[in-house]
């Protein structure tokens, strides 16, 4: 059996989301160091404020400001951080009731050591140095002695209030395609097509997932195929994709291997777009270093039978 | 309502990589286990329903790829939950209750070892005011762990003793991933430790659904689902009451849990801490046989471990081994959503 194949994968995106009111008073808060809660029908204030009641359902929007003190209620100390949590030293997840609060608010204590964090233990805000409107314009919390306060009034209005916040997410992955994609991964290194014979139905598969679709049963007889093929269908193509230096307008096609009972798609080369026909008959063209063909080009072959690829269109 | 029974459960052996099988490679065993224990081919089913999650493996529509595992071609009637494939056995079941099927596969698969576990899973969280923290899997847990303690419900050594029972249950269950004697362990977040945390693996699991004398036709002794109903609770931590599970009691009330006792539970716990709310929500006592099978702490294959409860219990029952048993599935951070299915054998069904 051949090595399986593994790579780095890296799945990154910066999310960006808009605000409802309450959201955008609440993080616009944070950068001007208030902080807001809600008050629901039942009176209950909820920092983090939400713009419908959960218990009701109903939508709130009575604003008021909480004190930047308060009570953790619960807390896990957390020996080794993750990369893009709020602090890089050993510190504590809390959830703190801020003063004037009836709910907790997730965030992180920055403490020596377990022995100095309790369930019960006063803290306060540290802010961010520079902030941006944003649940991390909190740096964190810290311990603190001070008498709880009552909640005040707030309108919620401020000047260039924050809208909308981006998101940044990045996770890392190791992906291995499994042993059947490996080895079609493996034999196009050596300019070779191989897919993958159904035990059941003989079709032959390309690229092979060791699964036959129709069947439902694991495939393992490797079966090379191409080079040659058939263009069963094809498109073209008018709008110049970003970082693709392919010229517009070209074909994008179908291609039924020679020995393959599935079609595979690469772009048509060599011949002008308008001539690309059904049944044209075509080769691969492979670029130095490359692991995949570049594209494909017209044999001269006499064109295909329809009725050669027609279970393939 | 029409009687329906699980009637076939397999599960792979859960281990902590596969890197030689893609998921439909993974998946396809136990498809096909499932179907030879009920002699139905994939035509002969009348509605097709999977659970599992693209941000496991790292790829839009991952899904999509497995489907070749079931031979989707000529096409079938399929649904999909991006979620423990608990909740697509609850579809499934719904699918059957309108009479548009009487037989459904469900199956539910995680691959875990591509990617970095507890950091996926925040993403799951609120984005605005959760998620940027990257709070990890086992953070949550342990915050829900110390307020446990706080409150008096447990302690540590109970925690431990929590993990130690379920991982010796294990010895019985050549799937799992981890049995016998495992050391509590360093703290991972305090006050779990490693011991109190599930591991992290990549499985598959499937069950066969099917209707009133269909089920009796394709098993010895059916798994009837006498009630099966699931809840959610409110998406901010700092709202719900972390030492209790109400939703759970709702779900388990709502499936009638509680009109007669069951005689084993089948727990969704992936954390020693959870196993003590579970238990206070649905009020276990020491004459349930909790989680035989050692649970999620022995074998947590993401968004297969709840269907695999239910299938633990199924098959529990298929072998004579239990005539009532309660089933539980979770999702979301500290058990915020819960799925309670009481399963019974025919003896108790009169």
């Amino acid at each position: 059996m051949p090595e399986v194949l593994s790579a780095p994968l890296v799945v990154e995106f910066p999310f960006t989301r808009s605000l409802g009111p309450v959201q955008s008073a609440f993080l616009t808060g944070l950068r001007e160091r208030t902080v807001l809660g809600v008050r629901t029908g039942a009176g209950l204030v909820l920092v983090p404020p939400v713009e419908y009641d959960p218990v009701t359902a109903e939508e709130i929007h009575d604003l008021v400001e909480v004190a930047a003190t308060g009570t953790v209620t619960t807390w896990a100390w957390n020996p080794t951080p993750r990369r893009d949590q709020p602090l890089e030293t050993p510190f504590a997840w809390v959830l703190v009731r801020l003063d004037g609060a009836d709910t907790a608010l997730l965030h992180v204590l920055d403490a020596p050591g377990p022995e100095a964090v309790r369930t019960g233990m006063r803290v306060r805000v540290r802010w961010a140095a520079t902030r941006a409107g944003a649940i991390t314009d909190i740096a964190c919390f810290e311990p603190y002695e001070s008498e709880p306060g009552e909640p005040a009034p707030h309108d919620g209005e401020f000047a260039d209030p924050v809208t909308g916040i981006v998101t940044p997410a990045r996770l890392d992955y190791t992906y291995s395609p499994g042993r059947a994609q490996s080895a079609y991964l493996e034999a196009l290194a050596g300019r070779r097509v191989v897919g993958e014979r159904c035990p059941s139905c003989r079709k032959v598969y390309v690229p092979p997932r060791g699964a036959c679709p129709t069947c439902g049963v694991a495939t393992d007889e490797r079966v090379e195929v191409g080079p040659c093929g058939t263009v069963t269908t094809f498109c073209v193509v008018n709008i110049k994709a970003k970082n693709l230096d392919i010229e517009v307008p070209y074909v994008y096609a179908h291609i039924a291997l020679d020995g393959a009972d599935l079609a595979l798609h690469a772009r048509i080369g060599g011949i002008p777009y308008d001539q690309v026909r059904m049944g044209l008959r075509v080769e691969p063209v492979w670029t130095e270093g490359s692991r995949h063909p570049d594209h494909y080009r017209p044999t001269g072959e006499p064109d295909a039978d329809y009725d050669a690829y027609k279970e393939l269109v | 309502m029409r009687d329906v029974a699980i009637v076939a459960f397999a599960q792979t052996d859960h281990l902590r990589r596969t890197d030689e099988l893609s998921e439909v490679e993974m998946l396809m065993p136990v498809l096909h286990e499932v179907l030879d224990a009920t002699g139905l081919r994939t035509s002969d089913i009348g509605f097709t329903c999977s659970g599992s999650s693209d941000y496991l493996a790292g790829r839009a529509f991952s899904f999509t790829m497995a489907l070749d595992g079931v031979g989707a071609h000529p096409p079938i009637s399929e649904s999909h939950v991006e979620m423990d494939g608990a909740w697509a056995l609850y579809e499934a079941w719904v699918k059957i209750q309108t009479g548009e099927a009487d037989t459904a596969l469900v199956y539910a698969y995680g691959k875990s070892s591509p990617g970095q576990v507890r950091d996926v899973l925040t993403r799951q969280l609120d984005p605005y005011y959760t998620a940027p923290l990257w709070p990890d899997s086992v953070a949550l847990a342990a915050l829900q762990a110390q307020a446990l303690i706080d409150a008096g419900d447990t302690d540590e050594d109970a925690l431990t003793a929590i993990a130690a029972r379920s991982r010796a249950a294990a010895s019985d269950n050549p799937h799992a991933q981890l049995s016998g004697d495992v050391p509590a362990g360093d703290y991972l977040v305090r006050p779990l430790r490693t011991g109190d945390c599930p591991p992290i693996g990549d499985g598959a699991a499937a069950v066969i659904l099917a209707a009133g004398d269909t089920a009796r036709a394709l098993c010895e002794r059916p798994a009837w689902i006498r009630g099966i109903d699931h809840r959610i609770e409110a998406h901010g931590l700092g709202v719900r009451e972390l030492t209790d599970s109400p939703s759970t009691r709702l779900a388990a009330e709502r499936a009638g849990v509680f009109e007669r006792p069951v005689d084993t539970a089948e727990l969704h716990a992936p954390f020693s801490s959870q196993e003590v709310v579970l238990r206070k929500a649905l009020g276990l006592d020491g004459r349930v046989r909790v989680n035989p099978s050692g649970g999620a702490l022995a074998a947590n294959p993401l968004m297969a471990a709840g269907l695999i409860r239910l299938g633990e219990a199924a098959a529990r029952i298929h072998r004579g081994e239990s005539d009532r048993a309660l089933a539980h599935a979770t999702s979301g951070p500290c058990l915020q959503q819960n799925l309670v299915a009481v399963l019974e054998g025919e003896s108790t069904h009169a």
